[in-house]
């Protein structure tokens, strides 16, 4: 039972289900759809451990939320399969479902009932105790924000308001798995903070899958994650080798005096320099010599009117071209952990 | 699961004003028939009432009342059960069902059970009107217990039909016109024939209710409805099955 040490790190309910180590929750092997002759996901292999968060990353239309409806029983795989701590989700779909929170894109609210009355449904849906049901509605309400907002109509909330009865419905019969499609869409700054936060914290003791086409949101909030693009995994590593994969060897650099470019090339770590089409120069440099210094202390000395010094951020789309370029085969996996 | 889904949908139905307007709708309607009956049978009582073989309070008042009560549950019960589905469909709430653990056949019953619940109100009003006339005098609870048991019996296949082709489009409208389409086919097949024997008359849904309206529990009938409730109940599962793999 407890052969792994539990000092590794704070787990909180991991003795529950009797597993050894840390218990993988989700597991989807080969899965593929087809709609029609078009392949809309194909081959993906997704594994989910207890405690973790994992981003499903892409662009529009690469197949996360074709990926999710398959991951909760709301659509059958062409081919593959799915395991659900344990439990077959295509020969037991309702055992399956029962250990799963989905919140779809749109969150599949009845706008005609108030809060409370559609999270009690969600409850006995979700073969919560009947005794348990009024602590299960508090606490989800506790944990998404509503607890004032228990007796209004769903009709009546914002969007914001709408996102987290969603959410509240997906995590309020504690599922093992929290499966979230684009939570954070269509949401204002404070609020996407707030659900970040939440999910954040959901993490710890349920294990979480979320979808997003948004890079920073990925990195504000997952352990690992999976890029997906036209249908495939790209890319699977945790957050940290992505961090650095995308690491830019750009600086972004506005001078109100610019010199020559030859002079700014003459920077010690400067490898070359282009201009932009938005005023700003791109300064190239080596992987690990970065020329910040060098160029403040030359801008400085030459009077060159520095007013803009960053590093360019790569965008998802950039790091889909460095993962997917010059590759025969398009999956790069986990080969980077020395360098932590 | 089935009472929980159904619960939730009577919540749905009764929030709207559809529900309420509908209860109104009908119970009026059918309080008028049932009054004037009532009238034209005290009119001819005083004429007849020495002849023997006069026609009894019950036969003449209730089984018109419920003859008619069967057309208005036909106008109606298209408009009630179009949204099963279809609306679920286009609000994108289907998923919450879908994705909660409870079988597909557990939420087609489930809303069945909730149309035909909203339907025993409008019918179990309209068997009070029955037992109301015990205030002048007998009546004939057999009859009036079989006209109770063939009106449901037609409600719940009108629901099941309407559920079916709620299941098969996203758009309510069509639904219940599409059902009104079936059921008026169901309910004149059976004119296109001058044989009595014809297969049309078995298929007829009004022929099956004229045993029930005598007062006569036959168990043909009754199996024709059950029939047919459950042939369109599986083909609603099998259709919401059939859009996992489809989609």
């Amino acid at each position: 039972m407890s052969e792994v040490p539990s000092a590794a790190v704070e787990r909180r309910d991991l003795t529950s289900s009797g597993s050894t180590g840390v218990e993988v929750t989700v597991r989807a092997q080969d899965l593929s759809r087809n709609y029609g002759d078009k392949r809309a996901v194909r081959d993906v292999d997704l594994e989910l451990r207890r405690g973790e968060v994992l981003g499903l990353l892409g662009p529009n239309g690469a197949g996360k939320t074709t990926t999710m409806q398959m991951l909760t029983g709301n659509l059958a795989p062409t081919t593959g399969s799915i395991d659900i701590c344990g439990v077959d989700l295509l020969e037991r779909p309702t055992d399956a479902k029962a250990r799963i929170g989905y919140l779809p894109e749109t969150p599949p609210l009845y706008r005609e009932l108030k809060v409370d009355e559609f999270l009690q449904l969600a409850a006995r849906l979700h073969r919560v105790p009947k005794a348990r049901i009024a602590v299960a509605v508090a606490d989800a309400k506790r944990k998404c924000g509503l607890s004032d907002a228990g007796g209004r109509m769903i009709a009546t909330l914002s969007k914001g308001y709408q996102q987290r009865v969603g959410i509240a419905q997906a995590i309020i019969h504690e599922p093992d798995v929290v499966i979230l499609d684009e939570p954070t869409i269509g949401l204002d700054p404070n609020q996407i903070r707030e659900i970040r936060d939440l999910i954040r914290d959901l993490g710890g003791k349920h294990s979480v899958i979320l979808s997003t086409h948004i890079l920073p949101e990925v990195e504000a909030i997952c352990d690992r994650v999976q890029i997906m693009y036209q249908g495939s995994i790209v890319y699977n590593d945790s957050i940290e080798a992505l961090r650095r994969s995308r690491k830019a060897q750009t600086l972004l650099l506005g001078l109100r005096r610019a010199p020559s470019l030859e002079s700014i090339k003459a920077v010690p770590g400067v490898s070359g320099v282009e201009l932009g089409n938005d005023g700003l120069l791109r300064v190239l440099h080596a992987q690990d010599q970065e020329p910040t210094d060098a160029l403040v202390k030359a801008a400085v000395e030459k009077s060159w009117g520095l007013y803009h010094l960053t590093r360019e951020h790569a965008s998802l789309e950039d790091v889909f071209v460095q993962l997917t370029q010059g590759k025969d085969r398009p999956v790069i996996s986990a080969s980077t952990q020395e360098a932590a | 699961m089935i009472r929980t889904i159904a619960s939730k949908e009577l919540r749905i139905l009764f929030s709207s004003p559809l529900a309420w307007v509908v209860l109104a709708f009908l119970q009026i309607v059918s309080a008028w028939i049932f009054l004037a009956r009532l009238q034209a049978y005290l009119e001819v009582q005083t004429q007849m009432s020495a002849d023997p073989n006069m026609p009894g309070a019950t036969e003449s008042i209730i089984t018109p009342v419920f003859g008619t009560a069967a057309i208005f549950m036909m106008m109606v019960v298209p408009l009630l059960s179009m949204r099963l589905i279809a609306e679920e469909r286009r609000n994108q709430t289907l998923v919450f069902l879908i994705s909660a653990p409870v079988s597909i056949l557990q939420i087609v019953l489930g809303k069945l059970l909730a149309i035909v619940t909203f339907l025993a109100i409008p019918v179990g009003l309209i068997a009070l009107m029955g037992v109301a006339l015990l205030t002048g005098g007998m009546i004939d609870f057999g009859l009036l217990a079989a006209n109770t048991l063939g009106l449901l019996l037609m409600c719940a296949t009108f629901a099941a039909i309407g559920l079916y082709l709620s299941c098969v489009t996203a758009q309510p409208i069509v639904a219940a016109v599409g059902t009104y389409a079936l059921l008026l086919l169901l309910w004149l097949i059976n004119i296109a024939t001058s044989d009595p024997n014809s297969v049309m008359h078995l298929l007829s849904i009004v022929r099956h209710f004229e045993s029930f309206a005598k007062g006569v529990l036959s168990p043909m009938d009754a199996a024709y409805y059950l029939v047919l409730i459950l042939l369109f109940t599986g083909l609603s599962v099998r259709r919401l099955e059939g859009d996992r793999v489809r989609a």
